[in-house]
């Protein structure tokens, strides 16, 4: 706009105004790629598959082609629901606790140096045992119910948000740190009016992973013991060599993953507002 | 015009001496441990600054000139020596809110809009009134020039904006010491001289005492009163070189024969830092 006002003929100015519009134009038709190009992608690799399972004949049993898996999908629709119910009750329950834990702790982690250096090692103790390795510890420990699958999916998603909100708590800039004691406050007003937010950003990068975490905790749960819960159905269309209803519950599985994935980002979207600056 | 107000009642009754002093430093030595070796930041330094004038801290990287400014700040603590602020410690001083202060980085809350970055010292320190007759987080944006600019979140805003917001935020309850820790360092020489001249203003306005870091020698020449030389490694003082520019000084007293001589004679003592 500042170049239109030196040049001295309107004519310059229809010129430059033209340029824009060709400018904006070209900016509309690269947005439009982007959004489209997954959908050409996404549909390549359905007709890959497609085409492998046709050229080779490949019986149903050993991987049933796409349309197979649709249409179970649509007719066992019903059902999928009521198996995906209680696996998504686990994953959310399990979600919240586990993430509540972990940012009880990674409070007093940050506030007492001593209680980070008693538990943090047995923290990523715990961490570094396999998740298929500590839900048969749970199923024994706390029966056949939902709580051994809330638990698993908790105990999945409590690492990574100890190790984030602690990092993000610690993340404060240390001007703000000093500017914060010129002004007297106290350790309560640090945390609330200047912690809390800091973290933020680094915490729902957690808490996104967790997302998905949680519902691959509680599909793990249901492997180990369980008569329903899209773990259950997998192992049952396994071991039926029903291929189509196997993927058609991964299918369901991924989609409510996603779900729970873009629910937290909406969330973040509402609650982190401004740039964080050298956050994830 | 409050921290005018509240100057006049701090001096003793009679009138006869000066103003109270707005710092007595004497002998003040900070020693820290860093990586198992003691450094001496600041060796011996003593230094009196009366009410209402502006003092430039200027000396090589080292000289311990932001260590001086953290402990008339209450956040460092001397090894030795004494150090008063107003007449009170440096501790109560802050209690008080006698103290204001800017970084180098502006240090906005990134989540807060600009008012709302200014009125932090309201909800901070259990002191949540402003003192009657002081400037609101309006007048202050008003005063910085940032009118307008109130529901601006910091990234939002450029460098020069956000110092601006910072200083606006240290000026709210009137304090009656605004320290400076190289401010405008990191912005551009355009803005930076903008900002220096607006500052001279703000401080007539204010009557604030403002002690201001920089290494920048025309910086420190133009803005102070008074020139505080320190040299590095101990940090110590050099010399105090008193400014006899005219006020109120606008940017072309730079170009006058008494300014260029004066940074000549900076940048020789500078040398010898």
């Amino acid at each position: 706009m500042s170049l239109q006002a030196t040049m001295p003929a309107t004519s310059a100015a229809a010129t430059a105004d033209a340029m824009d519009a060709a400018w904006l134009a070209a900016q509309q038709r690269l947005r439009w790629r982007r959004r489209i190009m997954p959908l050409f992608g996404g549909a390549a690799l359905l007709f890959v598959w497609w085409a492998l399972v046709a050229v080779f004949q490949v019986r149903p049993f050993i991987a049933p082609s796409p349309e197979v898996v649709a249409i179970t999908f649509y007719q066992k629709f019903g059902m999928l629901m009521q198996n995906l119910w209680p696996t998504a009750i686990e994953a959310v329950c399990g979600f919240l606790l586990g993430n509540f834990a972990a940012i009880t702790l990674a409070t007093v982690f940050v506030h007492r140096k001593a209680v980070d250096e008693a538990f943090f090692p047995i923290a990523v103790l715990i961490n570094s045992i396999p998740v298929v390795a500590k839900a048969p510890i749970l199923v024994l420990l706390m029966g056949n119910g939902l709580s051994p699958k809330i638990a698993i999916a908790g105990i999945i998603v409590f690492f990574p948000t100890l190790v984030n909100m602690v990092r993000g708590l610690e993340a404060v800039n240390p001007q703000a740190m000093e500017l914060m004691h010129v002004l007297s406050a106290t350790k309560w007003e640090v945390f609330m009016k200047l912690r809390l937010q800091t973290s933020l950003p680094f915490l729902f990068s957690a808490l996104k992973i967790a997302a998905s975490t949680a519902v691959v905790g509680a599909i793990v749960g249901e492997w180990i013991g369980s008569q329903e819960g899209i773990g259950a159905l997998i192992i049952q269309a396994t071991y039926n060599f029903d291929s189509a209803l196997l993927y058609a519950t991964v299918l369901c599985g991924s989609f409510f993953s996603i779900l729970f994935f873009l629910t937290i980002r909406l969330i973040e979207r509402f609650v982190v507002r401004w740039q964080p600056e050298g956050a994830p | 015009m409050a921290a005018a107000l509240d100057m006049a009642q701090d001096a003793p009754p009679g009138g006869v001496t000066a103003a109270p002093l707005a710092l007595d430093c004497r002998d003040v030595t900070v020693r820290f441990m860093s990586e198992r070796r003691a450094v001496t930041a600041l060796e011996g330094v003593s230094l009196s600054l009366e009410s209402g004038s502006f003092l430039t801290l200027l000396g090589p990287s080292g000289c311990g000139k932001s260590t001086l400014l953290r402990v008339v700040a209450d956040i460092v603590q001397p090894s030795a020596g004494s150090v008063s602020v107003l007449g009170r410690t440096p501790a109560q001083a802050r209690q008080n809110r006698d103290i204001g202060f800017v970084f180098q980085d502006a240090s906005l809350l990134p989540w807060r809009n600009a008012i709302d970055n200014v009125r932090l010292p309201l909800e901070v320190g259990g002191r949540r009134e402003l003192p009657a007759g002081a400037m609101r987080p309006q007048d202050l944006l008003d005063l910085v020039g940032l009118s307008g600019w109130e529901k601006a979140l910091p990234h939002e805003l450029s460098g020069g904006m956000r110092q601006r917001v910072a200083i606006a935020r240290a000026l709210l309850g009137g304090p009656r010491l605004l320290l400076m820790d190289e401010p405008f360092g990191a912005l551009d020489e355009i803005t930076r001289d903008r900002l220096n001249e607006e500052l001279l203003r703000i401080w007539a306005e204010t009557g604030t005492t403002i002690i201001f870091v920089t290494h920048s020698i025309y910086e420190a020449a133009f803005l102070g009163q008074k020139v505080l030389m320190l040299a590095a490694r101990p940090g110590r003082v050099r010399e105090l070189v008193a400014v006899s520019l005219p006020e109120p000084r606008r940017l072309a007293v730079r170009e006058s024969p008494e300014f260029v001589a004066l940074a000549a004679r900076l940048r020789a003592l500078l040398e010898t830092c």
